[in-house]
């Protein structure tokens, strides 16, 4: 199973734990229900949407209300430090969450006295704060975009508002920056850096890089990174290796975008809707017919909807 | 716990104590006192100390506080009167915010980037209709609140925003509004 921790940006929402379901356009914890924007809740509704088709238990959630003061994610840290024990998770993603050292360190310690290592994700705030607590290598997979990248390839910079201005953050000088960030311990086993080319990586090299469909007016839209984490997230947790996972999630966010035909001033629940066609489009392409091999899945169970010809380039 | 366990334990490898934290550099001692006293009152993790050498301005003392929370210190201390002449990382004091901005041209639509955050307009009527990037849980919450409207009346995160990425989005911003 895969658990999602995150914050929500409302001061009101308690910090709750529990199953993670879709209803419409809103995600539903307990009796606690939260707009579909961005932020977490993209993430937690891209999941549901991938876990959904590959007839897969929901995903559990660690949830708390923050809009940047700090007390939810506090205790979320305080929560998880002490409950994880408790819990048996496939692969933990941490997500939107205030990067304060000492409550992350806690959290990990409790999940290395675990008798089982679940698979580590993160983005967003979960992301800067593996990075600034020199513990990027525990984790198996980070998602930055170009800006991101060159924060984790500058060894000095706490956050990337702080990045030094000689490490360049274009397009164009990602495979540098990757290798600077394995350099100086800053990555983690695995890297999707997103953008106009997704770069997937590990320390010795780029594993693939995926340019198509090649959509630019996904790129200001605010979630496309949030919906990308969720689908490689759930592909991990479904037990598909972390390299070819990240190489079909690639696939499938790019894929959701183009069919939602998108403008810069695209909301990203209208790309979420369109997560499922992609995902077939992807699991029923030749190339990726060893994903369902490896994880056994039966494909006469999958409501499969044939790819259609594609007329936008 | 087993041998094994502890073993594995100790390949954690921790940063120095001081990664994410910050100085608040101010012109006189009274002014350290008073942003002391207000910052304590608030619950704020802060600690008094002799400034580092790379620091050459202000007075003899500084405080330390989680840098991720600048915006919203800074805020309150300018409310206060006393805003810090500085604001610097404890780990690289001679570290300065992003000042490069990454512009592109969508045609109708223009996106500014500072740091780790995009924020795209309407080029004919300045409405805000995307902000995207970021990981503090200050974004989505000020995406929700400025989406939709315009640059010239939306609030802007410097009022609403708490932390770094909120400053983030604060330059591009004013670069956005520069740019009308």
């Amino acid at each position: 199973m895969l658990a999602i921790v995150g914050t929500i940006p409302d001061e009101e929402f308690p910090l709750v734990t529990g199953e993670l379901r879709l209803e419409g356009d809103r995600v539903f914890i307990g009796s606690n229900k939260i707009e579909i924007n961005r932020g977490t809740a993209a993430l937690i509704a891209s999941a549901i949407k991938v876990l959904e088709i590959l007839n897969l238990p929901l995903p559990f959630g660690y949830l708390a209300g923050d809009i940047g003061l700090g007390k939810g994610s506090k205790g979320l840290y305080k929560y998880l430090a002490e409950n994880l024990k408790n819990v048996n998770f496939k692969a933990i993603v941490f997500h939107y969450i205030l990067p304060e050292v000492d409550g992350f360190n806690r959290v990990m310690f409790a999940i290395e006295d675990l008798p089982y290592s679940p698979i580590l994700l993160a983005d967003a705030g979960g992301m800067y704060v593996a990075k600034m607590s020199g513990q990027a290598q525990r984790f198996d997979l980070f998602t930055p975009d170009a800006g991101e990248i060159a924060f984790l390839a500058d060894e000095e910079a706490p956050h990337p508002f702080y990045t030094r201005g000689f490490i360049l953050q274009e397009e164009n000088r990602v495979p540098d920056l990757i290798k600077r960030a394995y350099e100086y311990e800053n990555a983690s086993r695995y890297l999707i850096v997103k953008g106009n080319k997704d770069y997937i990586a590990d320390k010795n090299s780029i594993i693939a890089v995926i340019d198509y469909p090649m959509v630019e007016a996904l790129e200001p839209i605010g979630g496309t990174g949030d919906t990308l984490t969720g689908i490689v997230s759930a592909l991990i947790a479904s037990g598909i290796s972390i390299d070819k996972a990240a190489i079909a999630a690639a696939k499938i966010n790019r894929l959701a975008g183009y069919y939602a035909n998108p403008t810069p001033a695209t909301q990203i629940f209208e790309i979420i809707e369109h997560i499922p066609h992609a995902l077939n489009e992807v699991i029923n392409s030749k190339k990726e017919s060893d994903l369902i091999s490896e994880r056994n899945l039966n494909v006469s169970n999958i409501d499969i909807e044939r790819p259609r010809d594609r007329t936008r380039s | 716990m087993s041998i094994f366990k502890k073993f594995k334990k100790k390949r954690i490898h921790l940063k120095e104590k001081n990664q994410g934290r910050g100085f608040l550099v101010f012109a006189n001692t009274s002014e350290v006192i008073r942003a002391e006293s207000i910052l304590k009152d608030r619950g704020f993790d802060i600690r008094v100390m002799g400034p580092p050498p790379e620091i050459r301005t202000g007075c003899d003392m500084v405080i330390e506080f989680p840098l991720i929370e600048a915006m919203n210190i800074q805020r309150i201390l300018t409310e206060a009167r006393i805003p810090p002449l500085q604001i610097v990382p404890v780990s690289s004091p001679l570290l300065r915010p992003v000042d490069l901005f990454h512009i592109k041209d969508f045609g109708r639509y223009l996106m500014v980037r500072a740091a780790n955050m995009k924020l795209t307009f309407d080029k004919e009527t300045f409405t805000i209709v995307n902000i995207s990037g970021g990981g503090c849980p200050d974004v989505p919450y000020l995406a929700k609140e400025m989406l939709g409207k315009t640059l010239k009346d939306v609030v802007s995160p410097r009022d609403i925003g708490h932390t770094l990425c909120g400053y983030a989005l604060q330059l591009a911003y004013e670069e956005a509004c520069r740019r009308c």
